[in-house]
């Protein structure tokens, strides 16, 4: 399904900046699989998924998508197939149109947009059925600018947009952490939900290692570029925060607290 | 009095189409496009010079159109595949246009059109009316045909802005982000919104020509503030009616611009202070529009309805 090979890639090359951040990372993931990835900051976790979206480029390797190498691919081209949902909440929507536009125009990706009518008017009671799912009453709420939303409703949205055209692919980067815990809860209940249903392979970046453990059936662990931890299965179910904060350790990784430190 | 009535309205109609175009980029796209300084008068010479070929008027001012879509295209294309910001690209497209618009007009930097048949030249069907009913049509023809010109492009416009394209745009202004999300290139959107923002500069250039039957190679400067001004002031002046079109709420801010030109040249400034007055008007505009004079002005009312409301009790 998803294959990264070999991939080399340091950033601001030849400056005093210089970071090398992976030598000859590899690994794949099966189609159906909900993976999800930890790490401290500066692990290469996010240029993980950047690096899968199209919005860097590795600078050597390769990474195969469905039997086919994307690495040239630009990031609007892949996007058809592999959906984003970002950290920021304002990210993912238009604040500008409103709920049925935005979510008009997200349900004709990978179909050509042209100079037909922008909003479909037969799909509206699929759409307040979508929202009604969310139990926000946005189903009520169609015509109103989506920047008149809260960050907790507008990335809500900005999931549903991301799957209303089911994608091959879904990456999902912190996209609970700017929320507060309630509307952090909801959002991660909507993911497993969603990707449950529609057995989206889905690759979630998380700060929060009990979310991490909870959710999804494999788990790995970025630091300094390489995947430190690969768990699956039945290892992963029975898993605890305190094995992985163990694991932390053992590994001398002496700087990066924040992660424990979330825990407590 | 009715005679500059009639002039604001005329002049007002015909620069609120720049104002349509001017809003595509600005406001809708958020692309600040300095190249309209050039593709204004590029519509005007182009359709000059047509007429005095004898080339049809329509033909004229769809050539004018076309000039001015080109022009956008390339500040579009310098922007997206060189990696130039936008304003810079407007301004090198814009001052390479000052060269074209004198190669276009055979090195000449002035033609006038004053034997020329135009849109506004009414035909001699009026002459079967009694003289005094003629002159009034005479002098409100201008007006009728420019208002048929704008109507037909905002309704065109309106159409535009609600097709996939046109939503497109709007999110290329918004969330660019959001674009490449949907799969699409946002280059693409914003050589399309460009090329049409300057093909429609261009045709109010035209029409613009047409009325001071004269081509002047300066005619150019200042068009973005004069052409931004409309925009702000129509926002700041008329966004409060919910159901009124962005287009149609350009349109009037353009004639209220021109209504406060002639106020100024009325109260017997001389005209050489324009573009400093047009200036002037656009920062005005902008500071109510920013909500800092509005606030004041909001505590200043409050304080007149709560004097009032007092003496009500």
């Amino acid at each position: 399904m998803l294959l990264v090979k070999n991939i080399y890639k340091t950033f601001n090359p030849g400056t005093s900046n210089e970071m090398n951040l992976y030598q000859n990372l590899s690994i794949s993931v099966k189609a159906g699989e909900f993976v999800t990835v930890i790490g401290s900051n500066g692990s290469g976790k996010s240029s993980f998924l950047n690096m899968i979206a199209g919005s860097i480029h590795a600078d050597g390797g390769q990474i195969e998508f469905l039997g086919q190498d994307i690495s040239l691919k630009k990031e609007h081209q892949r996007s058809t197939k592999i959906a984003r949902v970002y950290q920021d909440p304002l990210k993912g929507t238009a604040p500008s149109l409103t709920i049925l536009e935005n979510l008009s125009m997200a349900a004709n990706k990978g179909k050509p947009f042209n100079l037909k009518k922008g909003v479909n008017l037969k799909q509206i009671n699929d759409f307040k059925l979508l929202l009604s799912r969310l139990n926000l009453n946005l189903e009520d709420k169609l015509e109103t600018k989506v920047g008149l939303l809260s960050g907790g409703q507008r990335q809500a949205l900005s999931l549903l947009m991301a799957t209303i055209v089911e994608p091959q692919l879904l990456l999902l980067d912190e996209h609970t952490a700017a929320l507060d815990p309630k509307t952090s809860e909801l959002i991660i209940n909507l993911t497993e939900a969603l990707v449950h249903e529609k057995k989206l392979t889905t690759i979630m970046v998380t700060h929060n290692l009990k979310q991490a453990i909870e959710v999804g059936d494999r788990l790995i662990m970025f630091h300094k570029g390489k995947i430190i931890l690969d768990i699956n299965g039945e290892d992963k179910k029975n898993l605890t925060v305190s094995e992985l904060i163990n694991t932390f350790n053992t590994l001398h990784i002496n700087n990066d607290l924040s992660d424990a430190l979330l825990l407590i | 009095m009715l005679n500059i009535v009639i002039d604001v309205l005329v002049q007002g109609l015909a620069y609120g189409i720049l104002a349509i175009g001017v809003t595509l980029s600005y406001k809708i796209l958020d692309f600040a496009d300095l190249t309209v300084d050039g593709s204004f008068p590029l519509g005007a010479v182009i359709a000059a010079v047509c007429l005095v070929n004898q080339v049809p008027i329509t033909i004229a001012m769809f050539l004018a159109f076309v000039g001015g879509a080109l022009a956008g295209v390339i500040t579009g294309l310098i922007h997206v595949k060189l990696k130039i910001t936008g304003l810079l690209s407007g301004i090198l497209v814009m001052t390479g246009l000052y060269s074209i618009n004198l190669m276009v007009g055979g090195n000449k930097s002035n033609i006038p059109v004053f034997n020329q048949a135009t849109i506004f030249s009414i035909g001699s069907w009026v002459d079967e009316f009694d003289p005094s009913l003629r002159s009034a049509m005479v002098r409100f023809y201008p007006v009728l045909v420019v208002l048929i010109i704008v109507i037909i492009l905002k309704l065109i416009m309106d159409w535009f802005l609600s097709t996939q394209i046109g939503y497109l745009i709007r999110i290329t202004g918004d969330n660019p982000q959001l674009v490449t999300a949907l799969g699409e290139d946002i280059g693409k959107t914003k050589i399309i919104a460009l090329s049409l923002s300057n093909g429609i500069a261009a045709l109010s250039g035209s029409v613009i020509m047409q009325l001071y039957r004269f081509y002047d190679l300066s005619m150019g400067s200042g068009t973005v503030v004069s052409g931004l001004a409309a925009v702000v002031l129509g926002l700041t002046l008329f966004s409060w009616i919910k159901s009124m079109k962005v287009t149609s709420i350009v349109i009037l801010g353009s004639i209220v611009y021109r209504l406060s030109i002639s106020i100024a040249l009325a109260l017997r400034l001389p005209p050489s202070n324009l573009k400093l007055m047009s200036a002037l008007i656009f920062i005005g505009a902008i500071m109510i529009n920013n909500g800092h004079l509005k606030e004041k002005l909001n505590q200043w009312l409050g304080g007149i309805k709560y004097v009032v409301s007092e003496k009500h009790l």
